[in-house]
């Protein structure tokens, strides 16, 4: 396919690298910046236009007549509009996709998808904020993310110290979580295994678990990891992430608190957020943070614009024994230090909205037989997609462990009329199963026929 | 230094040459030359044996690569090919010095087209080929077939980026579609294609053999010929097809690329392309009055002069005439499109017509500046504003460039040759052209030089080819550290 994305920004760049990644797509850079534009010709494989997306000639000089899929992903949400309205003016069967990410508009984004021939409208944020606010609801896990709507999950879970699961062999675990649940990968120092049932867990490991949803609570009680519900949430830095996520809070009925420096940005916050109390300071001095009650907040969230500082007060609160801390990270990648530091779950909106993108383009590309949904775990190094058993499936009926598959690929749950199972060897698909499959990413699994060896 | 990732691409290189040097074997082995084929058919099982095991043992390699491993990757990378090159020549005895059998091969690969050999017509058939097909793979480089042939696969597939800026010709490589691999291969198309059509319009009037080979040299714009008299002794027609098509190679592909897409306007309006058309065309009309009396006919004239300023300004080298004989006034215009070239992105060496362009647009800007100081003005190429980085990255080059000319020159000059001969084989051999004036002129070549004379030259034109920081990377002992 190609595709053009306009605005070579974080997430501009993260989708370049995702989509130039899996070989079936051309793709053009378009941004203002020439230095930006080089960065990313010697990274990846893509073409780059220097120029304004949102004008016809430099539209043109990308090639947007003969592409398929045009993505505005520029820092403003007017210019993303422009540009894919200009797009879709020149090419009418073109498909595009804009980010669009301030509040004041955020109402309006189902609106703007047919006024603007818009076939996709994202919001990084908040998509961000929906998933910090499911984090807090269901305290206990780092992620989750959701199949087969919403009946199946994918959590992950660090082994701390003294955690109840370190030294257990992976056939013991249903004995000693007395209900069905499977481990379907362990990041261990950075390397993502699918295990088998001799693994034996140890401390730092992060754990994959798939379940039932109802399974995944009555896991938690039986190890005895004792969560309750968050009353009292600290946000620090009053963006619009924080702005998504107090508006989220609040309708759950969780007291909120922001921290912001800049007043003027107080002053809006306050004006839009009724409920919320807003607090002007400076949290680089950790006496404040202490005055504001950090020691006594069942959850701590960091989001301002510095990944360092937002490190830096979770780790604060990870110390002052804050049950939950959220970090938000926009730019450090790399998961095997993230993994030494006390910083609690990491949220990183660019990828989850790039997932979001990815999952479009996939769709788009095969109309039958590619996944549902697709979730990048483990820093994108697994990936848990979700299928549908068709007519086309290859070995209906037969017992999962008669049929040879792929190494390292894994059938994580099949939910069949609403009921999800955790599969065995004797389990096999039927027409109108939904499937979740769990490999690594680079076993290119885009249809469930795929995971036959 | 990413060094599994570089054996791997010299394991890939070794087993290509290999692969090159077999139709080689099969003409030594059919024109019953046993010591020839012997050459051919060891050497290339010595490359393929090295290449399998550089693969076998660069197994696993990470995907890191970054602008350093591109520079170093591309100069060994030549280097290798050049050593095994030169291999076959040499114990086939067609040529019985090592020294000068790599000579002979940095001078195909790098489409110099600089000789060694008093007497082409003695060497067999079978080195006739090889020395033309290094010109042809030389010409648009072995990284960017080997870019076309095989998927490099991983992540980080933008890394190839840094081959093609440190292996193809010009101030600012940039790839034509968003694919590193189809651009490889849309560029070998319009290269396979081209020579094609110069064969088939050459071999009504040429034995096959010679067409064949005059079409590599032309396509590579290298010069190796298979007669001593270059190409004086073929007909007028065989000439000015090939003059004709060593122009085209001079144009950058990208140029080709937009006649396929049929915006001709974009061609019309390149003004590096409308430049190089009209110093040949200046230079062809300024020559051809100059040597009018030399020639019985002006056509006669216009002829030789036409075929000499495109060799020239190709960098090609072929010879229909011996111009070391012409007055000094057209020697002087040669000189200068020897170090004018082609355009970026072509076959041909030399300073290139877009760094040509983009130092006069600066140096007319400076005088400006001289005379207005607070006057801010941005050059223009196309009518685009092009990055100041990249005029600072021009001038740097043209130091460079000037700097090793000299040195090179000082260089050989302890041999004791005359200073137009010393100055003119420097030239020649930096800017891939091959013959140059008196001693080194079309009908004379460089074995009178001493080997360190001609290691040096064979240092010019490896870092000419492949526009001087490849090579001068190898130098630097930064680029080896580890990390």
């Amino acid at each position: 396919m190609k595709i053009i994305i306009a605005g070579d920004g974080k997430v501009g760049e993260t989708l370049a690298a995702m989509l130039s990644a899996e070989k079936r797509h051309n793709i053009t850079l378009i941004d203002t910046r020439a230095d930006v534009l080089e960065a990313s010709v010697s990274a990846h494989d893509v073409i780059a236009v220097l120029g304004n997306c949102a004008t016809s000639a430099t539209l043109r000089d990308a090639g947007i007549e003969t592409a398929d899929l045009l993505i505005a992903a520029t820092g403003n949400d007017e210019v993303n509009l422009l540009c894919s309205t200009v797009a879709h003016a020149m090419n009418k069967n073109l498909h595009t996709i804009a980010r669009i990410r301030d509040p004041e508009y955020a109402g309006d984004a189902v609106r703007m998808r047919s006024h603007f021939g818009l076939s996709l409208v994202f919001n990084p944020e908040k998509q961000a904020a929906e998933e910090i606010a499911r984090l807090i609801r269901f305290p206990g896990f780092l992620r989750r993310d959701t199949f087969a709507k919403g009946r199946t999950e994918i959590v992950e879970l660090r082994l701390e110290e003294g955690h109840p699961l370190i030294g257990v062999t992976l056939s013991a675990l249903p004995a000693l979580v007395k209900c069905k649940v499977l481990v379907c990968a362990v990041l261990r120092e950075g390397e993502p295994i699918i295990p088998t049932g001799s693994f034996v867990l140890c401390e730092g490991d992060r754990l994959l678990v798939t379940a039932p949803s109802e399974n995944l609570s009555l896991m938690l009680k039986n190890l005895r990891i004792v969560t309750h519900k968050a009353k009292r949430v600290m946000l620090v830095g009053g963006g619009r992430l924080s702005f998504y996520l107090a508006e989220l809070l609040d309708k759950s009925g969780i007291d909120v608190k922001i921290i912001e420096k800049d007043s003027a940005r107080c002053e809006a916050l306050a004006a839009n957020l009724a409920h919320t109390e807003i607090v002007c300071g400076d949290v680089g001095h950790r006496t404040l943070l202490e005055s504001e009650g950090l020691r006594s907040s069942d959850a701590l969230i960091t989001l301002t614009d510095l990944d360092e500082l937002n490190m830096l007060v979770s780790i604060y609160g990870t110390n002052w024994g804050v049950p939950q801390v959220i970090t938000k990270l926009s730019h450090v990648e790399d998961s095997k230090i993230l993994d030494t530091l006390p910083v609690g779950s990491v949220i990183c909106p660019r990828k989850l909205s790039s997932s979001t993108v990815l999952r479009y383009v996939r769709a788009m590309e095969k109309k039958a037989g590619a996944a549902i949904t697709v979730h990048s775990l483990a820093d994108g190094a697994v990936e848990a997609s979700e299928f549908l058993v068709t007519e086309e499936t290859l070995h209906r009926g037969e017992p999962l462990k008669n049929i040879s598959r792929k190494r390292n690929v894994l059938v994580a749950s099949i939910t069949r009329h609403g009921v999800t199972l955790i599969p065995d060897g004797s389990s096999a698909f039927e027409v109108g199963d939904f499937v979740v499959i769990v490999a690594p990413s680079e076993a290119g699994i885009d249809e469930l026929n795929d995971i036959f060896a | 230094m990413n060094y599994k990732m570089m054996g791997r691409f010299f394991g890939v290189i070794l087993c290509l040459e290999s692969i090159f040097m077999l139709p080689a074997f099969i003409i030594a082995l059919a024109d019953k030359t046993g010591r020839v084929a012997l050459g051919f058919g060891l050497t290339a099982l010595i490359c393929a044996l090295l290449g399998a095991l550089l693969l076998i043992l660069c197994r696993g390699a990470k995907s890191d690569f970054f602008a350093k491993e591109g520079l170093v990757c591309v100069g060994l990378s030549w280097i290798l090919l050049c050593l095994f090159g030169a291999l076959p020549l040499f114990i086939g005895d067609d040529i019985p010095s090592y020294i000068d059998a790599l000579f002979e091969m940095v001078s195909g690969f790098t489409t110099t087209g600089a000789s060694i050999c008093p007497n082409v017509e003695a060497l067999s058939r079978a080195t006739l080929y090889w020395r033309s097909f290094s010109h042809w793979i030389g010409g648009m480089g072995v990284l960017v077939f080997v870019m076309a042939l095989i998927p490099v696969g991983g992540k980080s597939e933008g890394f190839t980026m840094h081959l093609l800026r440190a292996e193809t010709t010009g101030p600012n490589s940039q790839k034509l579609v968003p694919r590193m691999r189809q651009t490889a291969i849309i560029l070998y198309l319009v290269y396979v294609a081209l020579t094609l059509l110069c064969f088939i319009f050459l071999v009504f009037d040429m034995p096959a053999f010679d067409a064949f080979c005059t079409s590599l040299g032309t396509a590579g714009t290298g010069g190796f010929g298979v007669r001593n008299d270059s190409l004086a002794s073929y007909s007028p027609y065989a000439q000015t097809v090939t003059a004709v098509f060593m122009i085209l190679f001079g144009v950058n592909f990208s140029i080709f690329y937009l006649i396929l897409l049929r915006n001709f306007l974009g061609v019309l309006r390149d003004e590096e392309l409308r430049l190089y058309l009209s110093i040949v065309g200046g230079a062809t009309l300024l020559i051809t009055l100059n040597i009018r009396t030399l020639y019985g006919t002006l056509g006669e004239a216009l002829r030789h002069a036409f075929f000499q300023v495109s060799s020239i300004i190709t960098t090609t080298g072929f010879a229909t005439a011996d111009f070391d004989l012409w007055p000094s006034f057209s020697k002087a215009i040669l000189i200068f499109l020897m170090i004018v070239g082609g355009c970026a992105g072509s076959t041909a060496g030399g300073l290139k017509c877009a760094r040509l362009l983009l130092l006069s647009k600066s140096f007319i800007r400076n005088i400006g500046r001289v005379q207005n100081p607070q006057k801010v003005a941005v050059i223009r190429i196309n009518k685009k504003p092009v990055d100041e980085k990249l005029v600072t990255a021009t001038s740097a080059y043209l130091c460079a460039y000037l700097l090793i000319a000299l040195v090179s020159f000082l260089l050989i000059s302890i041999d004791g040759f005359s200073v137009t001969t010393n100055i003119s084989s420097v030239l020649a051999c930096f800017n891939n052209v091959g013959p140059g004036l008196e001693a080194v002129g079309p009908t004379r070549n460089y074995s009178a030089f001493s080997d360190f004379s001609k290691v040096v030259l064979i240092l010019d034109m490896l870092a000419g080819r492949l526009e001087i920081f490849p090579i001068l990377a190898l130098f630097s002992t930064k680029a080896f550290r580890r990390g």
